[in-house]
């Protein structure tokens, strides 16, 4: 999975300066002056940017362009370009419907633990969050220390002891030993309390408090709207992580019927190794394109949020 | 022995350090093992219905379990896909250790089926009566059923008798004999070659199983198991046999540097770039769903022989259905299996394109004249019913072939990408594993 890349126009800022329908004002000095508005281009610069571009979107031509072929068609063409017969519509109709339509269970589990598992993450991280950077109470700076040691342990290295928990408080191969689980998020708590202690000022707080508002009302009507976007932040890497989680529910779940896409993608992909198993690639292929979609749906959704969160605070008011 | 066992469950650490730990593991006397459940039991059970789990891969139980469930109104089959073969075997051998969400019925390829057999994980179906079946299955999946001990584990699904698939079309086009000896594949390589520098006779970057069907079918037996006490020995004959040859083919570059089962293999076997392949009698279906495109152009040849005029053959892959001891209703499970490997699921299966190890229906005319579409109308069935006869039964795995197949391509697979030899990378196989044997509480010679 990729991220989007995030590319700042300033054609927009550039068509305003001129006044339209006047021919562009003559300058004496053609030397091009550097400025904010109007960036240094360097070749290079361009060059090696493309090149990035280019390495990071080759892989999603290749699913996109590869989504449209069949099962033959994948191993007799290019890989780049289109075969003869155009299948994407008949690859979609299958992908839903091949065994039973199960990939549409498979979807909906995916949902079900990216809305629970990555929502609850995020509110958690923003309860915690909030509460860290806004309130003083002995051991904070223990649980800063245990946050911060949080983060440097991969959540791969977790999943065996976590199922060995799980299993035996017999809750492995059900949906709540991958949405448990994912409600930790120490990152998402770290960035939330860093972000809290520098958008939410003290002085608010304590205007809404002089004014009657308890608590519960300070943090829903003051905090919550200047946290949106750390919010959204937090929600996105949340999501992608819940998304793309492939390890944690390959070791708790057994049962197809609980499998998230990626499980499920992979259990289409290894039937192809099985004695008498159907090799359907096209089907992996076309399903992995749409499993990708929602994602990048979010991305575009919610990055103007996103950005401007993250100007905050770059400029002193 | 008992004291052996003991020490065995103790240290059987591939089988626990996956999940739970040690104490977990076996705590059974193994005694309690031989249960006696009369057709009487089964019939009762049938009738008062319930739900078992069945952990498969194979695609062709599906409706067999539709079947079966139509048969018996009231019994239900929840049947699980919960990975294919070693991915399977993890999760099976973690819930045993759990002692949770242990599956009745588990499908066990045979060689893998020594490590549960000699753990006491499986029922002893003898106590079903399961042993008066020994005529019914063809002696290579029998053999395997009873991994090297007196019970039986478990009841054959299929086999894989071998054969030689080729592509007729490659062949024809550049002159080609269709090789009869394993000198005369490794002639047909060089030939194959030198008319068309693209293509390979065949793809091979070291697989495990193919190695050791091909050791099994050129005479050699490494491996001895007597209850725990293992030995381990590639230096017979049959393997110098066996390595000789490949040796050649390997030096040569004759072998496609593909491996099995990625998409690039399925192209190869399509566009006529990977010209045989020596594999079990279950791949015709394979070839059918994953090579569409070169329907017509396949057809199935003898095993080539080591020595002219020989007709002998070894299976290559295969698996059975099991009943896990800590499995719950057994009767009931057995039914299923019985029903599944002995009794009308196998019409199912077959006419859904599995491959039998029935001997009834590997003789039966019905079978052996099916003409296959895909090998333009063969009757590929003789091939390898021809081939399931000539399989010599006193082949065995090792009791932990899973773990001794997962570390063959850092010992002899190396002789496919270094200047290490086969010969010498079965020796540090040989190694290896009896390091590991040693480790988990065997006795093991070289």
């Amino acid at each position: 999975m990729t991220s989007p890349v995030v590319t700042v126009s300033d054609r927009g800022a550039a068509k305003a300066a001129g006044t339209p329908g006047s021919p562009p004002p003559r300058l004496r000095t053609p030397r091009r002056r550097h400025s904010a508005d109007k960036p240094r281009r360097s070749v290079w610069l361009t060059l090696l940017t493309s090149l990035v571009l280019l390495y990071s979107l080759v892989p999603l031509i290749w699913l996109a362009v590869s989504a449209t072929k069949t099962q033959e068609g994948l191993s007799r063409s290019f890989g780049l370009w289109f075969d003869g017969d155009f299948a994407l519509w008949e690859n979609i109709g299958q992908t839903f419907t091949y065994d039973d339509g199960v990939f549409t269970r498979w979807l909906l589990n995916t949902l079900l633990y990216v809305g629970l598992g990555a929502g609850g993450a995020t509110f958690l991280a923003v309860l915690g969050g909030y509460a860290l950077a806004k309130f003083d109470f002995p051991g904070r700076r223990a649980v800063f220390a245990v946050v911060i040691g949080a983060v440097a342990v991969p959540g791969t290295a977790l999943a065996v002891p976590t199922f060995l928990m799980f299993s035996k408080m017999g809750l492995t191969n059900t949906p709540w030993a991958v949405i448990v689980p994912s409600l930790i998020s120490p990152f998402g708590l770290y960035l939330m309390w860093v972000f809290a202690s520098e958008a939410i000022p003290t002085e608010l707080m304590e205007a809404a408090r002089i004014d009657g508002a308890g608590e519960v009302r300070t943090f829903f009507r003051v905090a919550l709207p200047l946290l949106a976007p750390g919010i959204v932040t937090v929600l996105l890497f949340t999501m992608v992580a819940t998304w793309n989680n492939y390890f944690l529910p390959l070791v708790m779940l057994k049962d197809p019927d609980w499998y998230p896409l990626t499980l499920g993608l992979n259990s289409w992909n290894a039937q192809a190794a099985t004695a008498g198993g159907e090799a359907v690639f096209n089907l992996v292929v076309t399903g992995s394109l749409v499993t990708i979609l929602p994602l990048i749906a979010a991305f575009l959704l919610l990055q103007r949020y996103w950005r401007s969160g993250l100007a905050a605070g770059s400029v002193k008011e | 022995m008992h004291k052996h066992s003991r020490r065995l469950l103790r240290g059987i650490g591939l089988v626990c350090a996956l999940a739970l730990g040690v104490s977990a593991c076996g705590s059974d006397d193994g005694d309690s093992s031989r249960k006696a459940v009369s057709q009487e039991d089964i019939r009762a059970a049938l009738e008062k219905g319930g739900t078992i789990t069945v952990w498969a891969w194979e695609p062709t139980l599906e409706q067999v379990a539709a079947d079966f469930e139509k048969k018996h109104p009231g019994v239900e089959v929840d049947l699980v896909n919960a990975g294919t073969n070693a991915d399977q075997y993890t999760a099976l051998q973690n819930a045993i250790s759990a002692k949770k969400g242990v599956p009745d019925v588990a499908q066990i390829e045979y060689y893998a089926m020594g490590q549960y057999a000699l753990t006491k994980q499986l029922t002893d179906l003898k106590g079903f009566g399961a042993d008066k079946l020994s005529d019914t299955f063809s002696p290579g999946p029998w053999n395997g059923v009873k991994a090297g001990g007196d019970g039986v584990y478990a009841l054959p699904m299929d086999s894989g008798p071998m054969a030689l698939f080729y592509n007729k079309k490659v062949f024809d086009e550049h002159g080609i004999e269709v090789p009869t000896t394993w000198a005369e594949y490794l002639d047909a390589a060089r030939e194959l070659r030198k008319a068309d520098p693209k293509a390979y006779i065949t793809a091979d970057t070291g697989d495990a199983g193919f190695a050791t069907s091909m050791l099994w079918q050129a005479g050699s037996r490494p491996y001895t198991v007597n209850g725990t006490e293992v030995r381990i020995d590639f230096s017979d004959q049959g393997a110098k046999t066996f390595t000789d040859t490949w040796q050649q083919l390997i030096d040569e570059k004759l072998l496609a540097p593909v491996t099995s089962w990625t998409d690039d293999w399925y192209k190869g076997l399509g566009d006529g770039t990977i010209a045989t392949l020596a594999m079990g009698a279950w791949m015709p279906a394979n070839l059918a769903s994953g090579v569409k495109d070169a329907a017509g152009d396949w057809r199935v040849a003898p095993l080539p022989q080591w020595t002219a005029g020989a007709a002998a053959s070894a299976e290559n892959g295969g698996s059975a259905l099991a009943l896990p001891e800590l499995g719950g209703d057994e009767a009931l499970a057995y039914a299923f299996v019985e029903y599944a490997n002995a009794g009308e699921g196998v019409r199912t299966r077959l006419a859904n394109g599995a491959f039998p190890a029935t001997t009834a229906d590997l003789e039966s005319k019905e079978f052996q004249e099916t003409a296959f579409s895909y090998f333009g109308g063969q009757q590929a069935n003789k091939v390898f019913a021809e081939s399931a006869a000539n399989v010599a039964d006193d082949w065995s795995y090792l009791p932990y072939q899973v773990y001794a197949n997962s570390i063959f391509n850092d010992t002899v697979g190396q002789a496919y990408v270094s200047d290490t030899t086969l010969a010498e990378g079965l020796e540090s196989w040989q190694e290896a594993s009896v390091e590991y044997g040693t480790e988990q509480g065997f006795t093991v010679e070289k």
